[in-house]
C-alpha cells in the first residue's frame, strides 16, 4: 500500500478557497468584521443563511444525474448556466410558464421534455403525461390552455404499435383538457441513441382572468393548500420499473388540472400562486415559495395527505413522500382569510376531493421551510439533492 | 399506517419526555451516543431533540456505514469500474460519496458503468444478463449488510455464476466502539445501541462495554418512540447507578443474535488485519474481506487495486464529528465549503450521516424557534 499525504485533491482545495473568498468579500461588503459572537451555532447557522445565498456555480464538469432531479443540482443548473445565458425580465421569475404580452392579451407560454421510464405505467403513460403536465404548467399560470406542439424523438427499432398507442393516450388528453396539437415534429435516431420515445411539448394558453400569480407574492398569513394526496406519480413509477419487487394498488394521479384550477380562480379571486407538484415534489415547491419571497413556511406532516400505501412503500425506500413527483396536484397559496373557501372550491371538484391546508407564511426564518413532525418535533425540509435514494439500511 | 403510526404517537412521547426530565439529577450534564447512524437519522427526521431536556445531549456515533469509508477506498472502486467490461453494482448511498477525483456520478458521467441496486442480490440478475462483462458489487456497510452480500456469494457460487465479484469494505462495530470508549477526549455516559447490526450479533458482544467501562447500553429500534424509551431506559439505569446491556428493540433482536446470518458471513468473509476508517484512522480486526476458499468472487483478487491511501482534506473534522467530539455545526467548513450539494467529507453525504441530517433537517436556532412559537401562541 502506498501512503500519499501530500496529495490533495484540487477540486476540494478550489471549494475551500471559494468558500474562504466568498465569505471574506460578503463581510467586507456587508461593513463588518469577523467579531465572536456568544452563540457560536447561530454564527454558524447565518454563515450557512449567507452561503446558500450566494450565486450558484456548476462545480461538476459533466452533466451527473443529480442535474435532473429537480433538487438543488437542477436549481443550480439553470441558475449558473440557463438563467445567466438567457437573462431577461420574463425569464427571471423561473414561474411553470412566462407571462407575456402579445399586442393587448396576456399570454402564457411553456415547454417541458418526457422522458419516463417505463413508458406505460399504472394511470397512464408517457403520451397524457406529456400533455397534461404542459397543460399543467399553463394552468397554474392562471392560463387558459389553448394549443399544444409535440416533438418526437424515437428510437430505431420502436414499435409502431407503442407510438399509436402513446398518440391516442395523446389525443384522448388534449380533449379532456380541451386543448388541441397543433404542430409537431419527429425525429428518429440510431439503436442505443434514446430510450425508445422521448417527447417534447409545449404550449400556449391566455391569461384571461385579472390574476397576478407568482410565488415572489406569498405573504406572511397565507396559507398554503395541496390538492390532493401526494406522491402518487413517482412511486408508481418507481414500482412500475420492477427493480424493486413491492406491489401495490396505486396509480399514477397523471391529470389535467385546468378544471380545478378555473374553480379555484372562481370562487378565490386573491389566490397568490400556484404551482403543480412535479418532479422534486411539494417539498420543492415550499422551497422555492420561502426563497422568492422570503418568507418562512411552516408545514405540519399529519396535515399533509398521504396515501398509505405511498407512505407504506416511502417507508419502506427510506424516501420522503414530500420529494416524490406528482402529476396532477397543484400546491396553492392563499391569503389566511380566504383557505377554507380556497379548499371547498378545490373539493367541489373530482380531483380536489382530498384537498387540505398543510400550513402557512410566516414572517420567522425567512428563505426556510420547516415541518412540525406527526411525532411532535420540528425539522427542516430542505431542497433535494441528488435523486431521492434509498437508505440502505 | 399501522406498525408505524404507533411508534410515532406524539402523546406517548410527551410522557416519556416527562419520565425522562424526571430522572436528570440537578446540575448533571447527560451525553449519551447512539452508534448507528440509522438513529441519527431518525432523530433529526423526527425532531427528537425537542423532547429533550437541555441536561441531556445526544452524540452521534461512528454507525454510518457509508461515512466511513476513506476516500482511498473510493479512489479503488472508480478504479475497479474503469476496468475494461466492468459493471459495478452500489448501494445507492454510495453513489455521491466523493473520491479525491470525485464521485460514483461523476465516474458515470466520464464513462464507467456503476448501477444503483437494491440488494446484493440483483448484482446476479446483472451478471446473467450481461456474461460477457465482470459484475463487482461495491459491499459496504456492518453487520447489517455483510449477511446479504455473504448470501449473494453463496447463491453465486451454488448457481455457478463465474462474472460475479464483490469489492469487500464491510466492517464491524464493536472495534469502532472500542475505539472510542478509549479515546481520551470524550466522556459519554451511556450508548442507544445500534438495532439493526443487533439483529445479526445480537447483545452479547456489548457486555464488555457496561461491564469494564461501566457504561449501560440499550439496544433501540429505529421508530422516534423506540429511541425516546431507551434514552429513558439509560436514564433509569443511570439514576440507579447501574450498567447493563438491555434490549428495547426485543420485537426483532434476539439476545444472541441471528445464527443462520453469522454462519453465512463466516463462510465466506474473515477478519482483516487491520482497515482504514474516514477519521477514526486504521483501527485492527475491525473489517472483512473475502475468504481465500472464494477467492474468485474477490475484486481485490482478480483485479489490481492500487490502493492509494488519500488523507483527509486538513479542513476536514469527519474524524472528530464521528467520533462525536465535534457537533457537526462546529466544524470549520460545514455548511459553507461542504454541503450536501458538494460534500468533501462523508459525514455530508449519507442521510445517516450525522452532518447531513444536521443541515437537512436540524439547521435552526432553537431559541429563535422557541421564540416564534410563543410569539403566535
Amino acid at each position: 500500500m502506498t501512503v500519499d499525504h501530500d496529495h490533495q485533491p484540487g477540486w476540494i482545495g478550489e471549494a475551500l478557497a471559494q468558500a474562504e473568498q466568498a465569505e471574506h468579500d460578503q463581510l467586507e461588503a456587508e461593513g463588518r468584521t469577523r467579531l465572536p459572537l456568544a452563540d457560536r451555532e447561530q454564527q454558524v447557522l447565518d454563515r450557512i443563511d449567507r452561503a446558500r445565498r450566494r450565486r450558484p456555480k456548476v462545480r461538476e464538469e459533466r452533466i451527473t444525474m443529480s442535474h435532473g432531479s429537480g433538487g438543488k443540482a437542477t436549481h443550480t443548473l439553470i441558475e449558473a448556466i440557463f438563467l445567466d445565458a438567457f437573462r431577461n425580465p420574463l425569464l427571471e421569475p423561473l414561474e411553470d410558464a412566462a407571462q407575456l404580452r402579445v399586442h393587448d392579451a396576456r399570454v402564457a407560454l411553456t415547454t417541458d421534455s418526457y422522458v419516463v421510464s417505463p413508458l406505460f405505467f399504472p394511470g397512464g403513460d408517457i403520451g397524457d403525461l406529456a400533455v397534461n403536465g404542459t397543460v399543467n404548467d399553463l394552468s397554474v399560470s392562471g392560463a387558459t390552455p389553448l394549443y399544444l406542439s409535440a416533438g418526437f424523438i424515437l428510437e430505431e427499432g420502436f414499435p409502431v404499435a407503442d407510438l399509436q398507442r402513446i398518440v391516442a393516450s395523446m389525443r384522448a388528453a388534449a380533449a379532456a383538457a380541451g386543448v388541441h396539437v397543433v404542430t409537431g415534429d419527429t425525429k428518429v435516431v440510431q439503436k442505443g441513441k434514446a430510450d425508445g420515445c422521448y417527447i417534447n411539448t409545449a404550449g400556449v394558453g391566455v391569461i384571461d382572468r385579472d390574476v397576478d400569480l407568482g410565488v415572489a407574492r406569498a405573504q406572511p398569513g397565507d396559507a398554503i393548500i395541496v390538492s390532493g394526496p401526494i406522491g402518487d406519480h413517482g412511486i408508481t413509477i418507481m414500482l412500475a420499473r420492477g427493480e424493486l419487487d413491492i406491489e401495490a394498488d396505486i396509480c399514477s394521479d397523471t391529470a389535467p388540472l385546468n378544471g380545478l384550477v378555473a374553480g379555484l380562480l372562481d370562487a378565490v379571486p386573491g389566490v397568490r400562486a400556484m404551482r403543480d407538484a412535479t418532479r422534486g415534489g411539494v417539498a420543492t415547491i415550499l422551497n422555492e415559495i420561502a426563497k422568492a419571497a422570503e418568507v418562512g413556511v411552516l408545514v405540519s406532516e399529519d396535515q399533509i395527505p398521504v396515501r398509505a400505501e405511498v407512505r407504506g412503500a416511502s417507508e419502506l425506500l427510506g424516501i420522503d413522500p414530500m420529494y416524490v413527483a406528482c402529476e396532477g396536484r397543484l400546491v396553492a397559496v392563499v391569503p389566511g382569510d380566504a383557505a377554507d373557501q380556497a379548499v371547498a372550491a378545490l373539493r367541489a371538484h373530482p380531483l380536489g376531493e382530498h384537498a387540505a391546508v398543510i400550513g402557512h407564511v410566516r414572517p420567522e426564518q425567512p428563505g426556510i421551510v420547516q415541518l412540525k413532525t406527526a411525532f411532535g418535533g420540528t425539522r427542516i425540509v430542505d431542497l433535494l439533492v441528488g435523486d431521492p435514494l434509498p437508505r440502505i439500511c | 399506517m399501522r406498525f408505524v403510526d404507533e411508534f410515532r404517537d406524539a402523546d406517548k412521547a410527551h410522557a416519556l419526555a416527562a419520565k425522562i426530565a424526571a430522572l436528570c439529577e440537578p446540575g448533571r450534564q447527560y451525553k449519551l451516543m447512539e452508534v448507528c447512524g440509522g438513529h441519527t437519522h431518525t432523530i433529526y427526521k423526527h425532531g427528537l431533540e425537542d423532547y429533550l431536556p437541555e441536561s441531556i445531549t445526544l452524540v452521534h456515533g461512528p454507525g454510518c456505514p457509508v461515512c466511513v469509508i476513506p476516500m482511498g477506498r473510493v479512489d479503488d472502486a472508480i478504479h475497479l469500474a474503469s476496468q475494461p467490461d466492468v459493471i459495478m453494482t452500489s448501494f445507492g448511498d454510495m453513489m455521491r460519496v466523493p473520491g479525491s477525483g470525485g464521485s460514483f456520478f461523476d465516474a458515470n458521467a466520464e464513462g464507467t458503468n456503476i448501477r444503483m441496486v437494491y440488494s446484493p442480490l440483483d448484482s446476479l440478475k446483472i451478471a446473467r444478463q450481461n456474461p460477457d462483462k465482470q459484475v463487482v458489487f461495491m459491499a459496504i456497510g456492518f453487520e447489517t449488510t455483510a449477511p446479504s452480500t455473504a448470501m449473494t456469494m453463496l447463491r453465486a457460487a451454488a448457481a455457478g455464476i463465474e462474472n460475479f465479484s464483490v469489492f469487500c469494505n464491510h466492517v464491524t462495530i464493536i472495534p469502532a466502539i472500542k475505539a472510542i470508549l478509549d479515546s481520551p477526549d470524550l466522556r459519554l455516559d451511556g450508548f442507544i445501541g445500534p438495532g439493526h447490526v443487533s439483529t445479526v450479533i445480537g447483545c452479547r458482544p456489548y457486555e464488555f462495554i457496561a461491564r469494564d467501562y461501566g457504561k449501560p447500553v440499550v439496544v433501540a429500534g429505529f421508530e422516534p418512540l423506540d429511541i425516546l424509551q431507551s434514552i429513558y431506559m439509560l436514564m433509569v439505569q443511570l439514576s440507579q447507578r447501574r450498567s447493563e446491556v438491555e434490549n428495547q428493540y426485543s420485537r426483532v433482536v434476539p439476545w444472541n443474535g441471528n445464527p443462520v446470518a453469522l454462519k453465512a458471513i463466516g463462510e465466506t468473509m474473515e477478519l482483516r488485519p487491520y482497515f482504514e476508517w474516514r477519521g477514526l484512522g486504521f483501527i485492527s480486526h475491525s473489517a472483512l474481506q473475502v475468504r481465500e476458499k472464494y477467492a474468485a468472487m474477490d475484486a481485490e483478487r482478480l483485479f489490481q487495486v492500487p490502493g492509494v491511501r488519500v488523507a483527509d482534506p486538513k479542513a476536514c473534522q469527519c474524524g472528530e464529528v464521528l467520533k462525536g467530539v465535534l457537533k457537526p455545526w462546529e466544524c470549520k467548513v460545514f455548511g459553507t465549503a461542504c454541503t450536501p450539494e458538494t460534500p468533501i467529507g462523508t459525514c455530508m453525504v449519507s442521510p445517516e450521516g450525522a452532518c447531513a441530517a444536521y443541515y437537512n433537517f436540524g439547521r435552526m436556532n432553537r431559541n429563535r424557534v422557541a421564540e416564534a412559537e410563543v410569539a403566535r401562541s
